[in-house]
C-alpha cells in the first residue's frame, strides 16, 4: 500500500527543517495539555472512571460480533440500512453507490477519519460527486489542495492564522482578513450554501449504541448537526470497534472524551442520532446508512494488540507526546499520528509498511498516563518491535550489533574488558575536552549534540583497585 | 542492611564517580554495600529493541547474581524499574524464573527511593551549595513514583536552592536507543528541555538517570553553554566544598 509511513525519517527531517511548522507546533504545544489537566480534576475519581471506561470497552471487544449484530438489528428496526466494508475500497464503493442511487451531486462532510483511511474524497470526485468538508480544520485542508490532517481532532493544528488568512483570500477571492471571528464568519458564509444544496451528508461516528441503533457524534462547530439533518441522505462511516452497549455507557465515556480531547467538560454539541426522519419530525434524513468498517480491525481482535481497539480517538496521547510535539502529525505518514498512530498504522497497513513508527517513541509513557481508556501504548509499541525482530525486519547491522552486545553482556570478563577499552578510547577522542563533538560510532547522537567524555576508567576497575588497597 | 549495588552499564563506562557517590550515600545510611563483580547490564536495550531472547538471557543473569541479597539498589530509575517491573513480564513463560523475578522485584530500588523510604537516611554526607533544577526522568517518575524522594534529599542540604523548571516531568528526548536511531528528533526534544532548565538560571541541572543527563549535557554543550553543570543526584548529595 502506498503510504508515507515508510518515509518517517525523511518526513521528520523535513518537519524539523520547516521553521513555520516549528513555530506553529511551539504555539500549539501546551494548550491542550493545560486544559485537559484542569478538566480532569472536575471528575471526583478520574482513575475509577478511567477504569470503568476501560472495562466497558474491553467487555464490548470480547463479544464484538454480538454487539454489532444487536446494533444492526436495532438500527435496521429504526429505518437505517447497515452496510459492511472490508477495506477502504469497499467504503468508497458503498458511498458512491448510495450517491448514485439517490442522485447525489454534492456531499457535505463532517469529520471522519475513516473517510481518510479510504481516501473517500478522491473516489467521490472521480464519481462526479463533489465532496465538501465542513469541519473548519478539514475545510482549510481541503482548499489547500486536499492536504492531509495532522491531528485527529484538530486537523489543521499545524497551520497558523496567517496561513489560513492567505488561503481564504486566495480561494474565496475576498479581501484578506486577519481576525479569527472574521475568518470563521467567512467560512460559515461559504459553507452555508453547501449545507443547503447538498443531497448527502457524510459523518463519522464517535460511538454506535447497540441498544438503540444510534450513532453518537461529539462536535464543537455545529457543522455536524447541519450535515446529519439537512441533506436527504445521511451516511455514517465508522469502525466496527466503536460500538458500545448502552446509552449509560455513552455517559461514562462522555465524561472522559471531551475532557481528554479538548479539555472541555462537555463538547459544544453531543448528538445522538437514531433512525430516519419520522412523520412527526421536523428534520432529519429520509435515508440513513451505516457503513461499518473493518480495514484491519478484525485481525487485531484476539491478538496481543487488542487493547488498542479500546481507543476513543481523543488525541491526548499525541498532545502529550514529545515526538509528536517536535515533528507534528504529517511525519507519521498515514491517517493516525502520535503514539496511537504508531501502533495503529503498522497494525492496519502491515508491520513491514511502517517499520520506523514503533521505534519513533522514547517510551516515556506520558501517553499511557493520559490515555482515558488506559491503553498501555509503550507496551504495544515494544511488542511491535518484538514482532519486527521475530520477522527479521530490522536492518542487519542493528540485528548483529544487538546480538554481539547481548553476547558480550553475558560474558562479564569480556564485557569489562570492552568497557575499559571504550572508556579509554572515548577519553582519548575527547582529547582533554569535556565532550566529543563528532563520534563516528554514534553519528545520530552527535548530529545534534555533543557526546560527553567519560572519566576514562570504568567503575568496576576503580572499585577493584580500591578494594585491593 | 546489606545492599547489593547495581552500578548500571552507563555509570560503569561513563561516570564511575556516581557509583562511588552511591556507595558513600548507602554507607551513610548505615548499609553494608556489596558490588557483585560479574554484573554487566540489566538488558533493557535488548527488551526495548524487541529482542526478547537476549532480554531474557540477561534478566536471568541479573536475577542469579542479585537474588541472594537483602536489597538491590541502582542509581537509575530506568534500570531499577526494568528489573522490578519488566523481568516478571519478560520471563512470563518460564514459571520457575518468573517466580524468582517476582521474589527479587520488591527488593529492588532506585537510589533516592531507597535512601528515603527504606534506609531513611538522616543526614547527607556532602555540603553542596548553589542553585539547582531537577529533571524528573520518565521511567522513575511514571513507573516508580520517584518525585519527592530526590527533592527530600536535596532539602537536607541547606545551601541548595531548588528552582523548578517548566515541564520538569517532560521527557528529555533520550529514550535509550531512540537517541541513536532518531538523533535529530531526540536532540530537538533535548533542546526544549535545556531551554526550560536554563530559564531557571540554576547553576546545575540535576537528575537521577545518567542516560538523560548525558543527553542534556551533550545538548547544553552543543548549544554553547559550558557553565551549567549537569550532575547526578548522588554527586550533589556527596560533594564537599
Amino acid at each position: 500500500m502506498e503510504t508515507g509511513s515508510r518515509r518517517f525519517k525523511a518526513n521528520a527531517a523535513a518537519a524539523l527543517a520547516n521553521p513555520v511548522l516549528q513555530g506553529n507546533l511551539r504555539m500549539a504545544k501546551g494548550k491542550f495539555i493545560d486544559k485537559r489537566a484542569i478538566a480532569i480534576k472536575e471528575i471526583d475519581d478520574f482513575e475509577a472512571t478511567r477504569e470503568a471506561a476501560k472495562n466497558l470497552r474491553n467487555a464490548v471487544l470480547e463479544n464484538l460480533d454480538l454487539w454489532l449484530e444487536k446494533f444492526e438489528e436495532a438500527a435496521t428496526a429504526r429505518g437505517a440500512t447497515v452496510l459492511w466494508a472490508k477495506d477502504g475500497a469497499e467504503i468508497c464503493r458503498h458511498v458512491v453507490e448510495i450517491g448514485k442511487k439517490h442522485g447525489v451531486k454534492k456531499a457535505v462532510k463532517s469529520k471522519s477519519m475513516l473517510s481518510e483511511e479510504a481516501g473517500l474524497n478522491h473516489a467521490l470526485a472521480a464519481a462526479g460527486i463533489q465532496p465538501v468538508e465542513t469541519d473548519l480544520g478539514e475545510y482549510i485542508l481541503q482548499i489547500n489542495d486536499n492536504e492531509r490532517p495532522s491531528h485527529i481532532i484538530a486537523p489543521a493544528v499545524h497551520k497558523c492564522l496567517d496561513e489560513v488568512a492567505d488561503l481564504f483570500h486566495a480561494t474565496h477571492r475576498t479581501p484578506r482578513k486577519t481576525g479569527i471571528p472574521a475568518l470563521t464568519r467567512e467560512a460559515r458564509e461559504v459553507l452555508r450554501e453547501h449545507f443547503l444544496t447538498a443531497e448527502m451528508g457524510i459523518s463519522g461516528g464517535n460511538f454506535l449504541i447497540a441498544e438503540t441503533g444510534s450513532v453518537a457524534l461529539v462536535t464543537n462547530e455545529g457543522n455536524g448537526r447541519m450535515v446529519t439533518t439537512l441533506p436527504r441522505v445521511h451516511v455514517v462511516i465508522t469502525g466496527i470497534e466503536k460500538v458500545i452497549p448502552t446509552l449509560e455507557d455513552l455517559a461514562t465515556l462522555m465524561r472522559l472524551l471531551p475532557r481528554s480531547a479538548t479539555g472541555q467538560s462537555i463538547s459544544n454539541y453531543v448528538s445522538v442520532l437514531t433512525g430516519t426522519k419520522g412523520p412527526d419530525d421536523h428534520d432529519g434524513p429520509e435515508h440513513l446508512y451505516f457503513i461499518l468498517v473493518d480495514n484491519g480491525r478484525a485481525d487485531v481482535i484476539g491478538s496481543e494488540f487488542q487493547d488498542m481497539l479500546r481507543c476513543i480517538r481523543c488525541g491526548a496521547c499525541m498532545n502529550h507526546c514529545p515526538v509528536y510535539q517536535t515533528i507534528g502529525g504529517h511525519a507519521y505518514g498515514w491517517v493516525y499520528p502520535g503514539p496511537m498512530g504508531a501502533v495503529l498504522t503498522p497494525l492496519y497497513l502491515g508491520i513491514e509498511n511502517a517499520i520506523d513508527l514503533p521505534h519513533a517513541a522514547t517510551l516515556c509513557n506520558q501517553c499511557g498516563v493520559v490515555c482515558p481508556v488506559n491503553i498501555p501504548l509503550p507496551d504495544l509499541l515494544r511488542k511491535l518491535r518484538e514482532k519486527q525482530v521475530e520477522r527479521k525486519l530490522r536492518p542487519w547491522s542493528e540485528r548483529i550489533g544487538l546480538k554481539a552486545w547481548a553476547w558480550a553482556a553475558s560474558h562479564p570478563g569480556l564485557y569489562a574488558f570492552g568497557a575499559r577499552l571504550a572508556a579509554r578510547y572515548l577519553k582519548w577522542l575527547a582529547g582533554g575536552e569535556a565532550s566529543i563533538p563528532v563520534l563516528g560510532a554514534a553519528p545520530e547522537w552527535t548530529a545534534g549534540r555533543d557526546f560527553p567524555a567519560p572519566e576514562g576508567r570504568t567503575f568496576r576497575e576503580l572499585y577493584a583497585q580500591r578494594k585491593k588497597s | 542492611m546489606r545492599v547489593a549495588l547495581f552500578v548500571t552499564c552507563l555509570v560503569d563506562l561513563m561516570r564511575p564517580r556516581i557509583g562511588f557517590a552511591a556507595i558513600e550515600l548507602l554507607e551513610a545510611a548505615g548499609c553494608e554495600v556489596v558490588v557483585p563483580p560479574a554484573q554487566t547490564c540489566c538488558g533493557q536495550p535488548a527488551w526495548n529493541s524487541g529482542d526478547r531472547e537476549a532480554a531474557a538471557k540477561l534478566a536471568k543473569k541479573v536475577i542469579a547474581e542479585f537474588e541472594g541479597y537483602e536489597w538491590v539498589v541502582a542509581p537509575s530509575g530506568s534500570c531499577a524499574d526494568h528489573i522490578r517491573t519488566e523481568y516478571p513480564v519478560i520471563l512470563a513463560d518460564e514459571p520457575a524464573w518468573r517466580e524468582r523475578a517476582v521474589a527479587l522485584a520488591s527488593r529492588v530500588h532506585e537510589l533516592t527511593d531507597f535512601l528515603v523510604n527504606v534506609a531513611q537516611l538522616a543526614e547527607v554526607p556532602g555540603n553542596f551549595a548553589g542553585s539547582v533544577t531537577y529533571h524528573d526522568s520518565c521511567t522513575g517518575l511514571r513507573s516508580l513514583g520517584i518525585k519527592d524522594q530526590p527533592r527530600a534529599l536535596l532539602a537536607k542540604l541547606p545551601g541548595v536552592e531548588l528552582r523548578e523548571m517548566a515541564g520538569a516531568e517532560e521527557c528529555c528526548g533520550f529514550g535509550g536507543t531512540f537517541a541513536v536511531k532518531f538523533g535529530e528528533i531526540s536532540a530537538a526534544i533535548a533542546e526544549r528541555k535545556c531551554a526550560n532548565a536554563c530559564a531557571t538560571h540554576a547553576a546545575a541541572i540535576v537528575g537521577g538517570d545518567l542516560g538523560c543527563l548525558l543527553n542534556i549535557e551533550g545538548k547544553l554543550r552543543r548549544m554553547g553553554d559550558a557553565q551549567t553543570e549537569v550532575l547526578h543526584i548522588a554527586e550533589v548529595l556527596t560533594r564537599k566544598r
